[in-house]
């Protein structure tokens, strides 16, 4: 059953489209990877879908409700958390505060939600009284990713989760995401290291030019030849 | 020269209680006030005015408390100025600075918007109470206390430090303990982010005018009740508030408050060099000293 799609969104800053006429469909429960290069407008549609930017054309579709143009505090409660590629954390901000944060919305007791991150990221337990800004790129990721898993979201959108990490730590990221997708966090990921997104993606799409090229599972995309040559390194 | 200390530390707090809010607004609203010091005057005179003309007509009695120069009269009119200024500060953010936010201004479009809103406030002032200096209490002068090292103290200027204490103390448990102050910290820090995790950030702007304008009536009405009400005292304090913000790091409210007590001590103990009326200028030099050596204030390592 699909979650949520974008159907012909195109969209941008003020004047410049930079998405021409895009569709994306997520299944509940699975991981959809967005690939392509520098200035695919990969960022862009996930903006676009959080509210941060309105669509010019097109409908953004959340379950059976269209959430188009809604701001997004609005779409925050409608259950999609986005965590963004940079100055994802509040630096001045503990930890603790940072994840509570997160859970702004919720007027609910969360505590059990707040236990459940920390045992997802034991790390940020231990150094929970600790300000975000004085943690390595790694561990802001996984402050970034717990803050907008605190309100418990259907769907996340995940910007460049690898961005400026060492390999280690990327797959240590990616496997907290799959860890994530297995808790029933339906999950859009727009990546550069495109391998290792379609490597844990049911579904991949390839943007270019901001425009939709190709779009198949995973695996498919993987060891499809002209993917395998534009964006895998050969 | 002690003596010249504690008033300067007398100074600094009020000066604290303005740059506090002036650094929070610069923080959240991310412009700087230009009519911050003339909120500190609208609080005087909203609390002189409460003072000597509705509690007076409601009928409650002028008597001043013990060795203080004022009385009940005085403790209703303080937060009722304080939440008027609150009201007068966010009505301006709404009906001036939401339209230059909704528009995308820029920042000096913002700055020269509240210099604007400076002299309404003045010029309000001006015709309602005239340009001579007016007291809560004309007349009443109270004996200084002695106190060891031969300062001397006047019982007032021991409550505007309590009273600033407290305010700042209420202030900072606000901010670290409530889910609204520990919202508008988070907006401080990275406003996109605070847009993300679904806080409404207009909501953050409101409170944050709201809770400068009443630091600001706070700092007026004290400083009323230490010297004197003048139209021009709250745009006399805007250099010191300035140099005060920028010395603790733009946007840091503890650095406002170490910096507002290190202007107000510089400003009274060069009284002993220089003459009093070159005050002003003492914040100034160290405003530009700040700016050439430190720009970043004495608490900017950390910052991004």
């Amino acid at each position: 059953m699909t979650i949520l799609k974008t159907e012909g969104i195109t969209a941008g800053y003020t004047k410049v489209d930079i998405l021409h006429e895009v569709n994306i469909r997520l299944k509940s429960g699975e991981i959809v990877s967005v690939i392509g290069p520098n200035g695919a407008g990969k960022s862009t549609l996930l903006k676009t879908i959080f509210g941060i930017l309105k669509p010019r054309e097109g409908n953004v579709t959340l379950k059976n409700e269209d959430i188009t143009g809604l701001k997004p505090d609005r779409i925050a409660r409608k259950g999609i958390s986005y965590v963004p590629q940079v100055d994802n954390i509040f630096p001045s901000m503990t930890i603790q505060e940072n994840l509570e944060m997160g859970a702004f919305i919720r007027n609910d007791d969360y505590s059990q939600r707040l236990d459940e991150i920390y045992d997802l990221f034991p790390i940020l337990k231990e150094r929970r009284k600790q300000k975000a800004g004085q943690l390595s790129g790694g561990q802001r990721q996984m402050v970034a990713m717990g803050r907008a898993l605190m309100v418990d979201p259907r769907v996340l959108l995940l910007d460049e989760p690898s961005a400026g990490l060492s390999p280690i730590l990327v797959s240590d990221i990616f496997e907290k995401i799959i860890e994530i997708n297995e808790t029933g966090v339906s999950i859009i990921i727009v990546e550069q290291n495109a391998r290792e997104a379609l490597k844990m993606a049911n579904h991949g799409y390839v943007l270019a030019m901001g425009k939709n090229v190709l779009d198949d599972k995973g695996d498919a995309l993987l060891t499809n030849e002209e993917v395998g040559r534009l964006y895998l390194g050969g | 020269m002690i003596e010249l200390i504690v008033y300067g530390i007398v100074l600094g707090s009020i000066i604290s209680l303005g740059a506090i809010g002036l650094t929070l607004i610069y923080g959240i609203v991310r412009f700087a006030n230009f009519s911050h010091g003339d909120l500190m005057s609208a609080g005087a005179y909203v609390a002189l005015f409460m003072v000597t003309g509705v509690l007076s007509w409601i009928g409650v009695p002028a008597t001043t408390f013990g060795p203080l120069s004022f009385g009940w009269r005085m403790v209703i009119a303080f937060p009722v100025s304080m939440l008027a200024v609150a009201g007068v500060a966010i009505l301006f953010d709404q009906i001036l600075y939401r339209k230059l936010r909704q528009k995308g201004s820029g920042v000096v479009i913002f700055a020269m918007s509240s210099l604007g809103a400076a002299f309404i406030l003045r010029m309000i002032i001006l015709i309602l109470w005239g340009a001579d200096s007016l007291f809560y209490k004309p007349g009443l002068m109270r004996p200084a206390l002695q106190l060891p090292m031969g300062i001397k103290i006047r019982p007032d200027q021991i409550l505007i430090l309590f009273v600033v204490f407290i305010l700042i103390g209420l202030l900072h448990l606000f901010l670290q303990n409530t889910k609204m102050g520990k919202a508008m910290r988070a907006t401080a820090d990275n406003m996109e982010l605070a847009l993300v995790s679904g806080i409404n950030t207009e909501k953050i702007i409101i409170w944050t005018w709201g809770i400068g304008g009443a630091m600001a009536a706070a700092g007026g009405i004290l400083y009323g009740i230490d010297v004197q009400l003048h139209p021009y005292m709250g745009w006399n304090f805007l250099i010191p508030l300035f140099a005060a913000t920028i010395l603790g790091t733009i946007g840091n409210m503890y650095g406002a408050l170490v910096g507002g007590l290190v202007i107000g001590v510089a400003q009274q103990v060069s009284t002993a060099f220089l003459m009093p009326t070159y005050k002003p200028a003492v914040a100034f030099i160290i405003m530009i000293l700040i700016l050439l050596f430190r720009p970043k204030g004495i608490f900017g390592e950390n910052s991004k």
